[in-house]
């Protein structure tokens, strides 16, 4: 007999609210202690914003309005391909380059070794656009430490998959892939860096970068790296995917900068997506403590 | 060269209510989007886009006439030409008015991109170059303009031009749809200055039928 996929019976599935319900009580407590650590989260915007202008995005807009070449460069294409063509599990993360610990991680333990954190960001895209995202994650710099990288180590490199046959995009030479950031090393060691696994608490969506992206949320989005195979420790500024591509248009540090144009459009303002008009854009998205991480350099010439 | 067909001659009656409602078939599309799957979660943007797109489509549709006319003898087609027109002056109007909501109205940033962004720069001049062009469209205005009419109208292929540039200079990486444009265009224009646009006024081979490609090389 052909033995076919397993199938969970409907009885043995939590119902949906009952889950949620847990998840609250999990993302609460997590929540609070992250709360506790790090003060940092959006929760602590800058005094004067009332906390309704940061409401988060429906999980419908977050699932469906994606950049990810990978899929197609329509904003509608990803979360129309990747779900269908992306296979998340197994998957390994292999950390390399200059660290005491290299290795090839499986993606589940990689997470479970580290601390899950939820943690309500802004992401402004560098098209003028922004999201409040409620995102799932663990630390960026818990996955260093743990690596234990080495004193010449200056800077981490990401990739993301590259593999046509999953990532149809890739056939198409829109970008030069695979798609490869990197962060200086205290930015990322910061504690707003993270690296999500999902959104309001559910696994991350295909189209979202399954199943591990960076969230660096004082950066513009396409900083944000999606379904990471790589992280490297390297001694040198790695190539980003965006600056290869145009270098007068997208720099390494992508720092969120209402003072610095894109050649083609002002930065001075964006459009939460699901309002009608436009905000004024913060200085780092409206975190401010990352400030002293760039303290004496010229951001109009580090953009 | 046989005389038209009886349906041609009825053509002639259907011409420009049906490229009327072929014009507005994009509006139609987008606000049928609007009430049923949503215009994407950044509706704004997605309205500016077809109706930058429609305009688009409408200019070169309207250019292509000429050469389809030229090539088919189908004359039935020419009131085609204006109707087509104005959809695509009413679609760049509807696409700078999206554009307007998406800046909030603020003139201040609008005269700034306008002046600082190229592709802005060249957009906003193709909708401006197409504003006197539709509004001499009337029948009343084309009697009084006379010989100056055309070469007014032939301002198009300027607007048509800027409209390709604005798109292409607009797209940030994926360049195959602008380019789809400019491809169009340029046969279009290419139509223009080659000698086989002239070649419709000459007889052709009795035998002939269906037009084909090869026939314009031939044609010169």
């Amino acid at each position: 007999m052909l033995i076919k996929k397993p199938e969970i019976p409907s009885s043995e599935i939590t119902p949906e609210p009952l889950y949620l319900n847990r998840r609250q009580f999990i993302g609460a407590a997590a929540g609070a202690v992250a709360a506790a650590s790090v003060p940092t989260a959006l929760m602590a915007c800058a005094p004067g914003e009332d906390e309704q202008a940061d409401k988060p995005n429906s999980y419908e807009d977050i699932t469906t309005y994606n950049n990810f070449y990978e899929f197609g460069t329509d904003k509608s294409d990803p979360a129309r391909n990747a779900p269908r063509t992306l296979r998340t599990t197994p998957w390994t993360v292999e950390i390399g380059g200059l660290c005491d610990r290299p290795g090839r991680y499986a993606f589940n333990d990689l997470v479970r070794a580290n601390r899950v954190i939820d943690r309500t960001y802004r992401m402004r895209c560098v098209e003028a656009w922004s999201m409040v995202i409620p995102w799932r994650g663990i630390q960026l710099r818990d996955v260093i430490n743990q690596a234990r990288p080495r004193p010449g180590a200056r800077f981490v490199e990401f990739t993301t998959l590259h593999d046509p046959a999953q990532m149809p995009g890739q056939r198409r030479e829109v970008l030069d892939w695979p798609y490869l950031e990197g962060l200086r090393m205290d930015e990322a060691m910061h504690p707003l860096s993270m690296l999500a696994t999902g959104i309001y608490g559910r696994p991350l969506p295909a189209q979202n970068g399954a199943p591990l992206r960076l969230v660096v949320p004082w950066k513009y989005g396409f900083k944000n790296i999606k379904s990471i195979v790589r992280i490297r420790f390297v001694d040198r500024q790695p190539r980003n995917t965006w600056q290869i591509s145009a270098p007068g248009e997208y720099g390494f540090y992508a720092n969120v900068n209402p003072q610095v144009d894109h050649p083609r459009w002002s930065q001075a303002r964006e459009r939460r997506i699901g309002e009608w008009r436009r905000r004024p854009t913060l200085m780092f998205n409206g975190y401010s403590e990352v400030a002293s991480l760039y303290s004496g350099l010229d951001l109009r010439r580090n953009f | 060269m046989a005389a038209p067909a009886p349906w041609q001659l009825q053509a002639g009656r259907w011409i420009r209510p049906a490229a009327w409602i072929g014009g507005l078939v994009p509006l139609a599309l987008m606000i049928l989007a609007g009430f049923t799957t949503g215009l994407s979660a950044d509706p704004i943007r997605e309205v500016t886009h077809r109706t930058g797109w429609a305009a688009l489509l409408m200019l070169m549709l309207s250019l292509a006439v000429t050469p389809v006319r030229t090539l088919t003898k189908w004359n039935w087609l020419v009131p085609a030409r204006r109707t087509l027109g104005l959809c695509a002056y009413l679609y760049a109007v509807l696409h700078f008015a999206t554009y307007m909501v998406d800046q909030d109205f603020s003139w201040g940033y609008i005269v700034d991109d306008i002046v600082e962004h190229p592709y802005v720069t060249v957009g906003f001049a193709a909708l401006v170059i197409l504003t006197p062009l539709a509004l001499t469209s009337t029948r009343g205005m084309i009697r009084r303009l006379g010989k100056r009419w055309q070469k007014l109208h032939r301002l198009v292929y300027v607007a048509a031009g800027l409209g390709v540039l604005h798109f292409l200079w607009l797209v940030k990486k994926d360049l195959r749809e602008p380019l789809i444009f400019a491809a169009a265009f340029a046969v279009l224009m290419l139509f223009r200055v080659l000698p086989i646009g002239k070649s419709g006024k000459q007889k052709r081979p009795p035998a002939r039928k269906s037009p084909s490609p090869e026939r314009s090389v031939a044609g010169g």
